[in-house]
């Protein structure tokens, strides 16, 4: 078996990741070229820290979306001669060489944590957006109204949070448990909220515009009801939307676990922002409660949500790869980071590679999302 | 306004005592029908009698065990609010104990929960409470190794770092907290273990002999540091931002035109005031923490809580994995009581309403 140097495998490695360098250049570039149009995107461009954090996790989106041309294996591939094979070793067959080295199923660790970003990038905001959407839709109302709305809703969520995260997986994430209605009955729930956001916020604000309402309540309902049927049921008449029962399952489960902190965290804000002049003054020119709420409140709670939203996607990243390193969910041969450390961390004393790299790919995601959150944090207080 | 408090205090605590009573009900009902749900109960029928058993064999030693009797009186009956139901022999017709390896009565008891009787592991062939209380006391070790790592070191990170707002010290300590946040136990450990015990081998991957022979350095530092790191980057976060709120507050400048030394302000005026966040947030991270001792224990096989947990809903170990969840509720309602009134105890602003 033939290797690669060091040095070589870092430049293989380089080479081999151009389609990111590439949308990298062009995204930094435009990103200067136009700061000042840009908002508070523009602004993160201003501090070290915001330009890591943008680097770090526009460098993964770019992986995740190049990843058939990066990738030189397919993840899923077994090379038998491959087996445990160091970092660098060439594989006979294609002369290409293993970047990463092998695992102990003789596949690709570098071609698996490049595809593996492809499941984390799409489940770990996904899951967040949906949890914000559910956080937002009854943190709201709890918030703004009090009282018993409040004492309810607040206690459901605390009930979800006093459960240990572990548990919770355990229990909703098991194989048997997708032979039961449960996760299909909480997926229809939780996939309800968007849609009925949408045509909540779209309806306070045009009630009385019928020809722009009527246009935006179809576009919402049509493809709202699309993705739910897609999700849902598995019943997308085009056949584009479709999600694994596992992935479903998992999905379901990070939504059900995040969106109490989202709730709480907006109930904080709105309880805060609703004693504002701005809103007693809404309430006088006589706007419905739900106008005020998504209308008056909600884009002045935008700050802080859009910080929170960043590091909880970090924060599902970590969920999912406890899920993946619990073996909760995701098929064993699946490439997701959590997953892979899972299979490498069983061999760790006697092969570092296969663990090494995915729990590296995490780690620098998370730290992504992190030092973003935090820049942008420092540059809205500056408003 | 003192005076008045006493009576407050009470009704507080009844009030509090109330809502983690009524959230444990829930909870445990919540577990009880999620472990008692059909492909779980075959599973767990399946472990307990052969690998081939017939569904024929299965339903009927569910029906046998008593875990198709209705689920009301199943609960209650975990709960000590009915009578907990003997076997009956199918070919004597004779009452037997339902789990000869944990004693049970042959006769109809309340024996539940509220009397004190957590059941039967069917995992690990022993009482609940004899399995659970020698794991407890061994994470118990873990977390009070943990705190006492993690604790000092979040606290000295903030204060340094918060000490002054936009230094070269506040940026650098600040990358790290943030690093050691993005950075899960299952990544930490993996990192620790590849550097500390493979390359260096100056200490052990795995805790195994830490239960048998004892806690050392070499067995325990690895699982703790690698627990410690991800809950430390939050605190020292925290303890920051605290700081700095409060070295920008009047009373801190007027100590510092006084002539106070520096250092002589920090630890006279600012300290004090500047800990109270921090506190909440580190009774909040006991439930977080639980979440670590299972990744951790599993981790460095240290037979913990959490591996008790991870090994009794892998074998839908009924009663073990409802005690178990009962536990974390538990930690999780209490810290966060102890965090309220610990929050109301130390800010002379607020006092419990």
């Amino acid at each position: 078996m033939e290797y690669l140097s060091t040095f070589d495998i870092i430049t293989t490695t380089f080479i081999q990741l151009w389609p990111t360098w590439l949308a990298l250049i062009i995204l930094v570039a435009a990103s200067f070229a136009f700061q000042n149009q840009l908002g508070l995107y523009g602004r993160l461009f201003d501090s070290g820290v915001g330009i890591v954090g943008v680097l770090i996790v526009a460098f993964w989106i770019f992986t995740a979306i190049f990843a058939d041309i990066i990738a030189p294996f397919d993840p899923l591939d077994q090379i038998v001669v491959m087996k445990n094979k160091l970092p660098g070793a060439i594989e006979p067959g294609s002369g290409e060489a293993f970047l990463f080295g092998g695992d102990k199923l003789a596949r690709d660790v570098f071609s698996r944590v490049v595809y593996g970003s492809q499941i984390v990038l799409i489940i770990a905001p996904a899951a967040t957006i949906f949890a914000l959407m559910v956080g937002i839709s009854l943190g709201l109302p709890a918030g703004y109204y009090g009282g018993k709305t409040d004492t309810i809703l607040s206690f459901l969520a605390n009930l979800v949070l006093a459960f240990p995260v572990i548990l919770l997986f355990y229990l909703l994430v098991t194989p048997g448990i997708t032979e039961t209605p449960i996760p299909y009955a909480m997926a229809g729930l939780f996939f309800l909220f968007p849609i009925v956001f949408f045509v909540t916020l779209f309806y306070t604000r045009y009630k009385k515009r019928v020809e722009v309402l009527w246009i935006q309540l179809a576009i919402t309902l049509v493809l709202g009801g699309w993705i739910y049927a897609g999700l849902v049921f598995n019943a997308d008449p085009l056949g584009i939307i479709s999600i694994d029962p596992n992935e479903l399952n998992i999905f379901v489960a990070v939504v059900f676990a995040t969106s109490p902190a989202v709730f709480r965290i907006v109930r904080g804000l709105v309880m805060d922002i609703k004693t504002r002049d701005y809103i007693a003054a809404a309430q006088t020119r006589g706007e419905t409660p739900w106008y005020i709420m998504l209308w008056e409140i909600l884009p002045n709670a935008r700050g802080p949500l859009i910080v929170d939203a960043c590091l909880r996607i970090g924060y599902t990243t970590i969920l999912l790869g406890t899920l993946g390193y619990f073996g909760l969910g995701m098929a064993p041969e699946s490439p997701d980071w959590g997953t892979a450390i899972k299979e490498g961390s069983r061999l760790l004393r006697l092969y570092v590679h296969p663990a090494l790299f995915p729990a590296a790919a995490l780690m620098s995601f998370v730290l992504g999302l992190n030092l973003l959150a935090d820049s942008l944090r420092e540059e809205s207080m500056k408003d | 306004m003192r005076s008045n408090n006493g009576a407050d205090m009470v009704t507080f605590f009844l009030k509090r005592l109330g809502v983690m009573v009524l959230t444990m009900l829930c909870l445990t009902i919540v577990v009880f029908s999620l472990v008692n749900l059909d492909p779980n109960l075959r599973k767990l029928s399946i472990s307990q009698t052969n690998m081939r058993a017939t569904d024929v064999e299965i339903e009927s030693w569910l029906v046998n065990n008593g875990y198709r009797d209705p689920f009301i009186e199943r609960y209650g009956s975990w709960l000590g609010l009915w009578p907990r139901q003997p076997n009956i022999d199918q070919k004597t017709g004779e009452a037997v104990s339902r789990f000869k390896y944990c004693d049970d009565p042959t006769a109809p008891t309340f024996s539940g929960v509220i009397q004190g009787d957590f059941g039967c592991s069917t995992k690990f062939k022993k009482k609940v409470a004899d399995k659970l209380v020698p794991a407890l006391q061994s994470t118990g070790w873990l977390m009070f190794w943990v705190m006492a790592v993690m604790i000092p070191s979040a606290l000295v990170i903030g204060i340094l770092a918060g000490m002054r707002e936009g230094s070269r010290m506040d940026r650098s300590l600040s990358i790290v907290s943030i690093t050691s946040t993005a950075t899960p136990e299952y990544v930490s450990g993996i990192f620790f273990t590849v550097i500390f015990a493979s390359w260096l081998g100056w200490l052990n991957g795995s805790a195994a002999t830490a239960t048998s022979k004892g806690i050392t350095f070499y067995n325990f530092a690895l699982p703790v540091m690698t627990m410690a790191i991800y809950g430390m980057g939050y605190i020292a976060r925290m303890t920051r931002a605290s700081m700095v709120e409060v070295m920008t507050a009047q009373y801190i400048r007027t100590a510092r035109l006084k002539g106070m030394g520096f250092y002589a302000v920090i630890i006279k005026h600012a300290l004090r005031n500047a800990l109270i966040a921090p506190f909440t947030v580190i009774m909040l991270q006991f439930p977080w923490l639980l979440t670590g001792v299972v990744i951790v224990e599993i981790m460095f096989r240290y037979q913990g809580f959490g591996f008790t947990l991870v090994q009794a809903a892998g074998n839908n170990d009924i009663d073990l994995l409802l005690a178990c969840s009962l536990v974390s509720v538990i930690v999780v309602l209490v810290t966060q009581l102890i965090s309220d009134v610990g929050y109301a105890y130390l800010n002379p602003r607020i006092r419990v309403k």
